[in-house]
């Protein structure tokens, strides 16, 4: 996506180059490749309208500079421009208040599945790392188990999430009924869930409101019914990332009768692009706070406007990769493979743990989807895990000598290794001359600044590591595809054999 | 097999909203007007609205605008007629209804098995229950299973509709392994002669391939357990969901083979457009829709009413 759009403005530019002004009807095309890609990333289309309008007159009367990539141009532009959108108004941090006096009450509310109550976790997780005490109190009187599920999840935080605060738990059982028929007792019990909190000292009192349809006249009076009562510090709309156009005339109803401060936008971790967050930025006004991305319940991240602009122009996003990555490695864990790699001690066993992780952190087409520039580029091609299975096999197959030095392998122990993982030994040699390749490299760059380390990258890719196409293994630092060896004579290759 | 007798009447209150916000408008901005690019455009943009999507949209309005060249049509009543023959012509003659395994002939009793899966927070456990009393309702013995083993409260979710229904519910331990449950509930439900059993699983993102892989192993059991099982896959979707949603039909599709669509949420102002574009993806019907939280909300999907409701002007 992001290379078309790149290529589209491209191309309607660089007729002009040098020639002078853009003009509208230069970027019109190029503008209509902008408005689809929003378009199919779920932002609204009133919105798309007004957008792409603006950006339009922002781009018209722009001198083509000869230097520049005009393309690469434009695009930056948009983006910005989707940045700014995102961007609170007035600069505010994400996070929750400190109201004095205490506590500090926040309120969330939205559609049901929306995903209030695990986020009601996840912000109290959030609030105790931060070492302030929370009181989650249940006001979803209407789905069954709702209460429960507060209670669990009150006590998940409790007894395994980091942090030294207290998290407390407010309900009343006995008042829960079935849908439409307890409407009003809730605002008692957020009334007296704020005496309780007051009474023991909690800093921030989170309340858990059933979710609601926005044109449920009755159960939206008795959100503003708690909104008056309670006064909230803070009002938070919690909104699926998957919503499609509709998001926009949620989050208004809401907004006009709650005012709504911030909005939690759930289910991140899915391959949404995630339009529905410049929809709701746009008719509430109200900055997105955090972003919900996995099932646990440390799963909640501030939110960064120009990570989700990538996103939503299908740029890829590095960062949520980086993260990912994270999540599989401790620093302690990268940092003694950094030092073996710098020694050039590189083992089949670290190669394999490596991989391990990698494949932990989800399916080879989804990371690579998130490299820029990747994701189109691979959008059809059919990415086999089974592929990695058998580098498992093969590594699997070695003795545990073989593993720590991995030249101990001649013929024969190729043939046995071979037979043992049920693959031919080319596959075996492929992988050792890969492994033999990276851990080569990561000796030389270590040693190097980072100019050496991006040449010596570049070197490897010249060399035929880099390419995509026809790859026996997806790209992985730098491993050499399947192809490269037919450049060698056998002659050569006995040779190198001979070598080692 | 009337499953759900269906009333014109109803499925036009369950989509009210959609009548109102969208396409009810379309018929006032229709009539005695005649038609030009303008119009058009306008059109264009309520069908986006409605999350048909960009690629049907343009299809659609790629046709009115080549008959509208070729003077076949001018009057804004015929653009209504044209919208919704094509509309209509999205869906074509197919067998909407539940399937059930074939009667035992002398054999062992063979249940049915429903599989209910979907992303977090599209209205499953809901559904089921849905489901559920209109199956006993017909005359059905029901069972339920509950492997959502996962989140906090859902199998208490489950078991609290199960006792206002009056039928049973398989569990297993809170984070154990769904799989388990999935074969008591089996062997449960083939002992006590049960005629319906319906699985409830997690909530999971198609992105996470693990959890996708977890629901093709309680699939695998259930079709080891009993011979043909599960007779029915159903993905339930969200209407309020955008595009997104026909990437979870594909992943969930490709991982368990899905049979039908249950498309939740109807009641709301969303238009539920995206099914149209999940249905030409997946060539799977939409076989239910949800309108509302109690347990009658549930109606059989018909494309010719849907469309029809959609343009009604009361």
């Amino acid at each position: 996506m992001f290379e078309r759009l790149s290529e589209g403005f491209s191309t309607a530019l660089r007729r002009l180059s040098g020639k002078g002004a853009i003009t509208e009807d230069n970027v019109r095309e190029a503008m209509g490749d902008i408005r689809d890609a929003l378009l199919e990333a779920d932002v609204h289309y009133d919105v798309v309208k007004q957008f792409t309008d603006e950006a339009m007159r922002d781009a018209v009367g722009r001198e083509v500079t000869k230097s520049l990539e005009p393309g690469q141009e434009m695009i930056g532009v948009v983006h910005d421009r989707l940045v700014a959108m995102m961007s609170p108004a007035d600069g505010s941090e994400p996070g929750v208040p400190r109201a004095s006096p205490s506590p500090t009450v926040v309120m969330m509310c939205g559609l049901q599945g929306s995903g209030k109550t695990t986020t009601c976790g996840k912000l109290a997780a959030y609030l105790k790392k931060r070492g302030r005490s929370v009181m989650l109190a249940a006001a979803d009187l209407q789905r069954p188990a709702a209460v429960d599920q507060l209670r669990i999840v009150a006590e998940q935080v409790r007894d395994e999430m980091p942090g030294g605060a207290t998290v407390r738990f407010y309900a009343e059982p006995d008042k829960v009924a079935a849908y439409g028929k307890a409407v009003g007792v809730a605002v008692d019990v957020c009334k007296r869930a704020y005496a309780e909190a007051q009474k023991q000292g909690v800093d921030v009192l989170i309340l858990d409101t059933a979710g609601r349809l926005h044109v449920n006249d009755e159960l939206m009076q008795e959100l503003e019914r708690v909104n008056t009562a309670l006064k909230p510090h803070q009002v938070l709309l919690v909104v699926d990332a998957m919503t499609g156009q509709d998001a926009i005339n949620s989050a208004k109803a809401f907004h006009e009768r709650l005012a709504i401060d911030g909005v939690i936008l759930t289910k991140f971790d899915s391959d949404t692009r995630g339009g529905a967050a410049i929809s709701v930025k746009h008719v509430t006004g109200a900055p997105i706070r955090f972003i919900g991305v996995g099932e646990k319940l440390d799963a909640l991240e501030e939110f960064h406007a120009p990570r989700i602009a990538g996103r939503i122009l299908g740029m890829g996003d590095v960062v949520s990769l980086v993260e990912k990555a994270r999540d599989q490695v401790s620093d302690e864990d990268a940092e003694r493979m950094a030092e073996k790699m710098a020694k050039g001690q590189l083992t089949m066993d670290d190669f394999l743990g490596q991989l391990r992780s990698l494949r932990k952190m989800g399916p080879m087409k989804q990371l690579l989807g998130m490299l820029p520039g990747v994701g189109s580029a691979i959008k059809d091609v059919n990415i086999d895990d089974k592929q990695l299975d058998r580098v498992e096999g093969i590594v699997n197959s070695m003795t545990a000598q073989e593993r720590k030095h991995a030249n101990l392998v001649n013929n024969s122990r190729r043939r046995r290794i071979a037979h043992g993982s049920g693959v031919g030994t080319t596959e075996v040699s492929q992988l050792l001359k890969q492994f033999d390749a990276v851990s080569k490299l990561s000796k030389q760059m270590s040693g190097m600044g980072m100019m050496g380390q991006m040449k010596a990258m570049r070197n490897l890719e010249q060399a035929g590591a880099g390419a995509m196409n026809n790859t026996q293994l997806p790209d992985m630092s730098g491993l050499r595809t399947r192809g490269s060896t037919h450049t060698v004579s056998p002659k050569k290759r006995f040779k190198q054999r001979k070598k080692r | 097999m009337g499953l759900f007798k269906s009333t014109f009447s109803k499925i036009r209150q369950g989509l009210t909203a959609t009548r109102e916000t969208l396409l009810g408008g379309v018929v006032d901005m229709l009539r005695g007007r005649t038609l030009n690019d303008e119009l058009i455009d306008e059109i264009e943009a309520r069908l986006i609205r409605a999350d048909v999507g960009l690629t049907p949209t343009r299809r659609l309005i790629d046709g009115l605008r080549a008959d509208y060249k070729a003077g076949k049509i001018s009057r804004g009543e015929d653009v209504l007629e044209y919208l919704k023959r094509e509309l209509k012509a999205l869906w074509p003659e197919e067998d909407r209804r539940l399937r059930f395994a074939p009667p035992a002939e002398g054999g062992p009793h063979t249940p049915t098995v429903i599989l209910v899966a979907g992303v977090n927070g599209a209205g499953k456990t809901t559904s089921i229950a849905k489901l559920a009393k209109a199956l006993r309702d017909e005359g059905n013995t029901v069972l339920l299973g509950a492997c959502d083993t996962f989140r906090a409260g859902a199998v208490r979710q489950l078991e609290i509709w199960a006792e206002r229904l009056g039928v049973d519910v398989v569990r297993g331990k809170q984070g154990g392994d769904p799989g388990a449950v999935a074969f008591d509930a089996c062997d449960a439900a083939v002992a006590r002669k049960i005629d319906v059993l319906i699985l409830d699983t997690a909530g999971r993102l198609h992105t996470q391939d693990p959890l996708m892989r977890q629901l093709v192993k309680i699939r695998d059991v259930t079709a080891r357990r009993i011979p043909g099982a599960p007779h029915e896959v159903i993905l339930v979707l969200d209407a309020t969901a955008g595009q997104n949603a026909i990437r979870q039909a594909q992943e969930f599709s490709g991982a368990i083979g899905v049979t039908g669509v249950f498309l939740t949420k109807l009641d709301g102002t969303a238009r539920g457009g995206v099914v149209i574009g999940v249905r030409e993806a997946l060539g799977v019907p939409v076989k239910f829709i949800g309108v509302g939280e109690t347990l009658d909300d549930i109606q059989p999907f018909e494309p010719d009413a849907f469309v029809e409701a959609m343009f009604a002007t009361e």
